[in-house]
């Protein structure tokens, strides 16, 4: 089993990963419409890539945006979760040695006190937004099972890590469950709302492109909204 | 009933059809036809499908309900921060059952997709500001309402001004022929005062060519006049068409979009037969977004540009001021507090914020300017955006929505409100009915004539060729 997770698994994992983002982006692009969406993609395309450029770049900073500055408490949870839930994963040491053993190739890595920092940054965070979704009334009217079902396979990889690395319970059992887990949040990135880790940076573009072209990109005003 | 006599699936096209629809008072036997309209389920779905794309769809589906649009929504403030107000909640129940449903949606699903289309959502766009997605929740209401239009559930005054446009060429039943006079009683009207002050109608390769608001043709032709009198002094060599001279489009608040293109066609037309260097519009919002912003796709435009060089009427003005064109006497600026309105239309939808201010720091004396806050394209709706103003059926969610402004207007302290948009006029007037605050308010071109520089020779002469 834990042969076969780390081994053939990955490998279909990071397969379907590949392809299945690829095609949300691909259909992406190829589903805009100049009409409908009323925005002149082609014939404007330096105001609108500019317009993307400058909405993807500011909504990725953390308080960039008007919006983040609206909410400061939320933007830093926000950020902080995402940094951990992004971050980690890619630079942890013990998934760098089995790059390295597999692939040849490794990445720079992290210590294991900011591993261990990131995921309960994650895990934390995770918390706040499951209790945020309960206690704000214009958020809860908003939420049904599948948001919270997001928030659990997006921290359940750190949460089992953090178990497995504490040696809490059966090592191996954790480990087990850390990879499961770990393979169902990488699917979740195509086939759940989770493809927003794409499908961010094409919707933002696009409303860029749109501020950029029509919304007073092309009289000069840039609005950082 | 599958279709009413008033209430049915086809616009109006007939000047009888319009009449018999205008003659039900308050639209009291069309809402009673629209309870028992049929929801053509099967082309609604086929709608959907042909016409939502990547865009919309995507918006939909990634929107991750963070609840962040929420205070970004006025109607929401202003109606007690009621969940069911939030901007990401009110296009899930609505656009977004119907693409869950596949369309197979009822009658009564689609006159409650009717109410908040139309009374809870302004299209103002601001929602789109503040969602990390880049989820606009304006362009999705403004989708819906197409949807809505075409299945027939729409607010009797939509239906009404979306068959005006598409029989009168105008939202409201202005003819060539009453253009046209209105245009030669304005000239006369004021000829004494104004020598020499003509309103030239279909002047061929003039510099500018002017269109406007019907309500100014029908209800408001000192506007026509007071654009004229500014013309004139600004030495400018301007025209109107005969035809094609209405600018706004009740159709894009109707969501008639087949008739947003007809009736954006007839400007441009007129443009192509004129050949003016450019194009002036009036101060009014939403004319300018439905003929400059969204007019272009409307008519097929890839570039998205009208055909020719197409300002607003803060543009024209500022730069009458910039270039000294129009000047200002000093010691009538305006010297009590004094705050601006925003037009989400030409603002927050084409960036015209900095233009209104440079408009601002000509007339009013040094210190006498107080923004509003928020301001700029972060400026709330003035309360009767996208139709609001017009439906009486909505009048008391209209009221609600005013009191956001009434609470920034009352936050600056001032008497005092310019708002260049008819739409935004209109609102602080009635805002100034409902909750009587003590305020005035006023369009640009009255402000500048009382405060301009009349040129000597532009004055009128007594027989002796002295100034009276």
């Amino acid at each position: 089993m834990y042969n076969f997770l780390t081994g053939p698994m990955v490998w279909i994992t990071f397969l379907v990963v590949v392809v299945g983002l690829t095609y949300h982006v691909v259909t992406y692009i190829r589903g805009l419409d100049w009409r409908l969406d009323r925005v002149g993609y082609r014939p404007n395309m330096q105001h609108g890539l500019k317009g993307a450029a400058r909405s993807i770049f500011f909504w990725i900073l953390p308080w960039g945006s008007h919006g983040w500055r609206a909410k400061p408490l939320f933007t830093l949870l926000f950020f902080s979760f995402h940094i951990g839930l992004l971050f980690t994963p890619i630079f942890l040491e013990a998934h760098n040695i089995m790059l390295k053993d597999s692939w040849g190739i490794r990445l720079p890595g992290i210590s294991a006190g900011l591993a261990d920092f990131l995921s309960w940054v994650v895990v934390i965070g995770g918390i706040f937004l499951i209790l945020r979704r309960i206690a704000y009334p214009e958020v809860r009217i908003l939420t049904s099972a599948y948001d919270y079902m997001l928030i659990v396979i997006a921290v359940s990889p750190f949460l089992t890590g953090l178990i497995a690395r504490y040696n809490v319970g059966n090592y191996d059992f954790w480990l087990l469950i850390h990879i499961i887990t770990g393979h169902v949040w990488l699917l979740s990135l195509v086939f759940t709302k989770l493809n927003h880790v794409v499908l961010f940076f094409l919707s933002r573009a696009q409303l860029g492109m749109d501020y950029g072209i029509k919304r007073g990109g092309m009289k000069g005003t840039q609005m950082t909204w | 009933m599958p279709e009413g006599i008033l209430c049915n699936k086809q616009p109006i096209v007939t000047d009888e059809q319009l009449k018999l629809t205008l003659g039900d008072k308050s639209g009291k036997q069309y809402y009673a036809e629209m309870e028992q309209l049929e929801v053509d389920t099967d082309k609604l779905w086929s709608t959907i499908q042909n016409t939502m794309k990547s865009r919309l769809k995507t918006w939909l589906n990634i929107c991750a309900k963070c609840g962040l649009c929420a205070d970004s929504c006025f109607l929401y403030e202003c109606n007690d921060r009621d969940p069911r107000q939030v901007p990401s909640a009110k296009i899930h129940a609505t656009l977004g059952e119907i693409v869950k449903r596949k369309g197979k949606v009822d009658n009564a699903f689609m006159r409650k997709c009717m109410d908040i289309a139309w009374s809870w959502c302004t299209c103002c766009n601001r929602c789109g500001q503040f969602c990390p997605h880049g989820i606009d929740m304006g362009v999705m209401f403004s989708y819906t309402r197409g949807l809505l239009f075409s299945q027939g559930f729409v607010p009797w005054e939509l239906k009404i001004g979306s068959g005006m446009h598409r029989v009168y060429k105008a939202q409201m039943d202005v003819t060539t022929e009453d253009w046209v006079d209105t245009c030669e009683w304005m000239a006369d009207e004021n000829s004494e005062e104004w020598p020499g002050l003509e309103i030239p109608v279909d002047k061929e390769d003039a510099d500018i060519m002017y269109t406007l608001n019907a309500r100014e043709a029908k209800h408001y032709p000192e506007d026509i006049a007071e654009a004229a009198i500014l013309f004139h002094v600004a030495g400018e060599n301007w025209t109107v068409p005969s035809e094609g001279w209405e600018q706004t489009s009740l159709t894009i608040f109707a969501g008639d979009w087949e008739g947003c293109k007809q009736q954006v066609l007839h400007v441009y037309d007129a443009i192509e037969r004129l050949r003016p260097k450019r194009v002036v519009g009036t101060e009014c919002g939403h004319a300018h977004r439905a003929t400059v912003i969204e007019g272009p796709y409307w008519a097929g435009r890839e570039d998205g540009q009208p055909p020719r060089p197409y300002i607003h009427y803060v543009e024209w003005l500022a730069e009458m001021l910039r270039t000294g064109r129009i000047k200002i006497d000093p010691a009538k600026r305006i010297k009590e507090p004094v705050t601006l309105q925003d037009s989400c239309n030409y603002v927050r939808n084409q960036g015209l914020k900095n233009i209104t201010r440079e408009i601002m720091s000509y007339l009013v004396e040094p210190g006498y300017f107080v923004e509003m806050a928020p301001n700029k394209e972060y400026n709330y709706c003035c309360g009767g955006g996208g139709g609001f103003n017009g439906i009486g059926k909505y009048r008391p969610q209209r009221n609600i929505a005013l009191l956001k402004k009434r609470e920034q207007i009352l936050a600056t302290g001032c008497k005092l409100v310019v708002a260049p948009c008819h739409n935004c006029w209109d609102a602080i007037r009635d805002l100034e009915e409902e909750y009587p605050i003590g305020i005035r308010w006023s369009f640009l071109k009255p402000l500048v004539i009382k405060m301009m520089i009349v040129p000597d020779h532009l004055k009128p002469q007594d027989e002796e060729g002295e100034e009276e």
